[in-house]
């Protein structure tokens, strides 16, 4: 555990001495910060706008920008350090494979749980603005849906870079992946009269939307989303293994 | 310390590395010589337990590098021939990161204190992106003695460095070598015979010679080489040095100088200096030539009595 944690310790302060992660602070949060505005100018033209303010209104913003700022923020974690040659450094170091790749991911795990924390602010803003005040055990349930689904999006994230040298096939392969769970893998299910239920399960959307952002926290979405983030860092830890190997 | 036994690896259809073996003692600073692509990055990555051989085995510090990878890692210091740094980290973070991953106790000050060992504690809070090519391998070289381990596998550390540094690293080499042992892989020769106790010569994944550096000298030369120059044309110089009993291997430059050859104990230079300046030549200079790494390749590879890994122990 303490090889991870110092592994994930440096990636965290890395980020913030890369400008590509201000970059994507600054996106985040402009974007959003645009939404929730011309949310609040829409609302506040009808009479009942103290209903109309939905406190998880920030996760569909953000998590449709966070299918692209993922790859952004992962494609560099491995890839990078093959480059640079600094992955010799760390696999002849006394830690894991497994503990180097799951370090990776949960300094960007926690780096994204840091921009998640400060949109906080919106619910809170909209808990200011309305009565009686918004729907906490929703809102917490939205909040606890969007770690699951960011430590998977890391997941697969980590997964890809352990898998390439070049950080721009890491980034489009990620956004491949990303784009595939989270908008097409569950139109099948729609389709098909027959094995609708496997897409609709593999559906990344669907388990966040209809789970966790209605309110409702159930143990198949967490088993999900956890899953997807064990594949991951597997795939990750096989990745790096194989380059011994070749 | 180091005990290499039958180890071959194989990268895809090509052979790197063809059934080596070779020891490396307790306080022996081992030179690796070779050229390009002649197995000794393989070698020292497959004993800092980066990766495993197809064949073989290894064992460092009395682990096997396969089976206990993580105990040989622990007793391993390496510095990769492309120096693994963090631009982003400042020297000082860096060696405590890598202190951290090692856990060492008072990683601070063992981190400051190896800074002091390669003359960088100046420069401890600077980032190390702003480093010079050879403080950067200088921070490499604390990386790789930080946890003071028992062995010390080094590729080209002394690479790309600037004279007064070479010898500084030298320096810091010999020191830890006193009581550890030390493998480094370089080009030179001279460097290997200034340090090393004993060097092995790698070459196409063989190792073609393993004795100290003065007996492989003598046993590949066995003779001294000297360059002779004179003023103004040289024509018909090989010729008059050719003529002189007792030199061999005549060799002109084409403008203004010849170098020969004389087996050792029969020393010929007088008589070819008084056979030059009696043909009418002005001479100005007579100078003996060191052997370099291609020589001693060459003498190696073409000496079918020199088997391979036969070596001279």
């Amino acid at each position: 555990m303490r090889n991870i944690w110092t592994i994930a310790k440096r990636e965290y302060n890395a980020y913030y001495n890369s400008p590509l992660a201000y970059v994507v602070m600054l996106i985040l949060f402009g974007i959003i910060g645009i939404i929730f505005a011309l949310n609040l100018v829409s609302v506040t033209s009808n009479a009942f706008f103290a209903q109309a303010l939905d406190p998880t209104m920030v996760a569909g913003p953000l998590l449709f920008m966070l299918l692209f700022c993922t790859p952004a923020l992962t494609m560099r974690l491995i890839s990078e350090e093959s480059r640079t040659g600094t992955l010799e450094l760390l696999l002849t170091a006394p830690l894991r494979d497994w503990e180097l790749v799951t370090g990776k991911w949960l300094g960007a795990f926690l780096f994204l749980l840091t921009i998640l924390a400060m949109t906080l602010v919106f619910p809170i803003m909209i808990n200011g603005m309305t009565d009686p005040g918004i729907d906490l055990q929703q809102t917490a349930s939205s909040y606890f849906g969007m770690i699951l689904v960011i430590a998977a999006f890391l997941g697969i994230g980590v997964g890809v870079s352990a898998m390439f040298t070049n950080q721009f096939a890491a980034f489009f392969t990620t956004l491949g992946i990303l784009v595939l769970m989270w908008f097409l893998i569950g139109a099948p299910a729609n389709l098909l009269p027959a094995g609708s239920e496997v897409f609709s399960y593999l559906d990344m959307n669907s388990h966040f939307f209809r789970g966790f952002n209605s309110g409702n926290v159930n143990l198949t979405d967490i088993i999900y989303y956890l899953s997807i983030t064990a594949l991951g860092l597997f795939t990750g830890n096989i990745a790096v293994d194989y380059r011994r190997w070749k | 310390m180091i005990q290499v036994n039958a180890l071959t690896k194989d990268y895809g259809d090509r052979r790197a590395l063809d059934n080596i073996t070779f020891d490396a003692n307790q306080g022996e600073i081992v030179g690796f010589l070779g050229p390009n692509g002649a197995g000794k990055t393989t070698t020292m990555r497959i004993l800092t337990g980066y990766m495993p051989p197809t064949s073989g085995e290894a064992t460092v510090a009395g682990y096997n590098v396969v089976e206990e990878s993580l105990d040989v890692r622990k007793r391993v210091g390496y510095l990769p021939e492309t120096v693994p740094l963090y631009n982003d980290m400042t020297a000082l973070d860096y060696l405590k990161f890598m202190g951290e991953l090692r856990r060492l106790p008072d990683v601070e000050d063992r981190a400051y204190e190896t800074l002091e060992m390669v003359n960088l504690d100046e420069r401890a809070y600077s980032f190390i992106g702003t480093f010079s090519k050879g403080m950067r391998q200088r921070v490499g070289l604390a990386q790789a003695l930080l946890h003071r381990p028992e062995v010390i596998i080094l590729d080209e550390p002394t690479i790309g460095l600037d004279p007064a540094q070479v010898v500084e690293i030298r320096n810091v080499i010999r020191e830890i070598g006193k009581d550890r042992t030390v493998l480094f892989s370089t080009h030179i020769l001279s460097e290997a015979q200034q340090i090393c106790d004993r060097v092995l010569i790698i070459n196409k994944g063989v190792i073609v010679a393993e004795d100290t550096p003065e007996n492989l000298h003598s046993r590949v030369l066995g003779a001294e080489r000297i360059r002779l120059r004179v003023r103004g044309d040289a024509d018909g110089l090989d010729g008059t040095v050719k003529n002189v009993k007792g030199t061999r291997k005549v060799k002109s430059n084409k403008v203004d100088a010849v170098e020969f050859e004389f087996s050792a104990g029969e020393d010929v230079r007088p008589q070819v200096a008084k056979a030059v300046v009696k043909a009418g030549y002005q001479l100005i200079e007579m100078s003996p030539v060191g052997a370099s790494l291609e020589d001693i390749f060459l003498e190696l590879t073409d000496d079918k009595s020199t088997g391979k890994g036969s070596g001279g122990k």
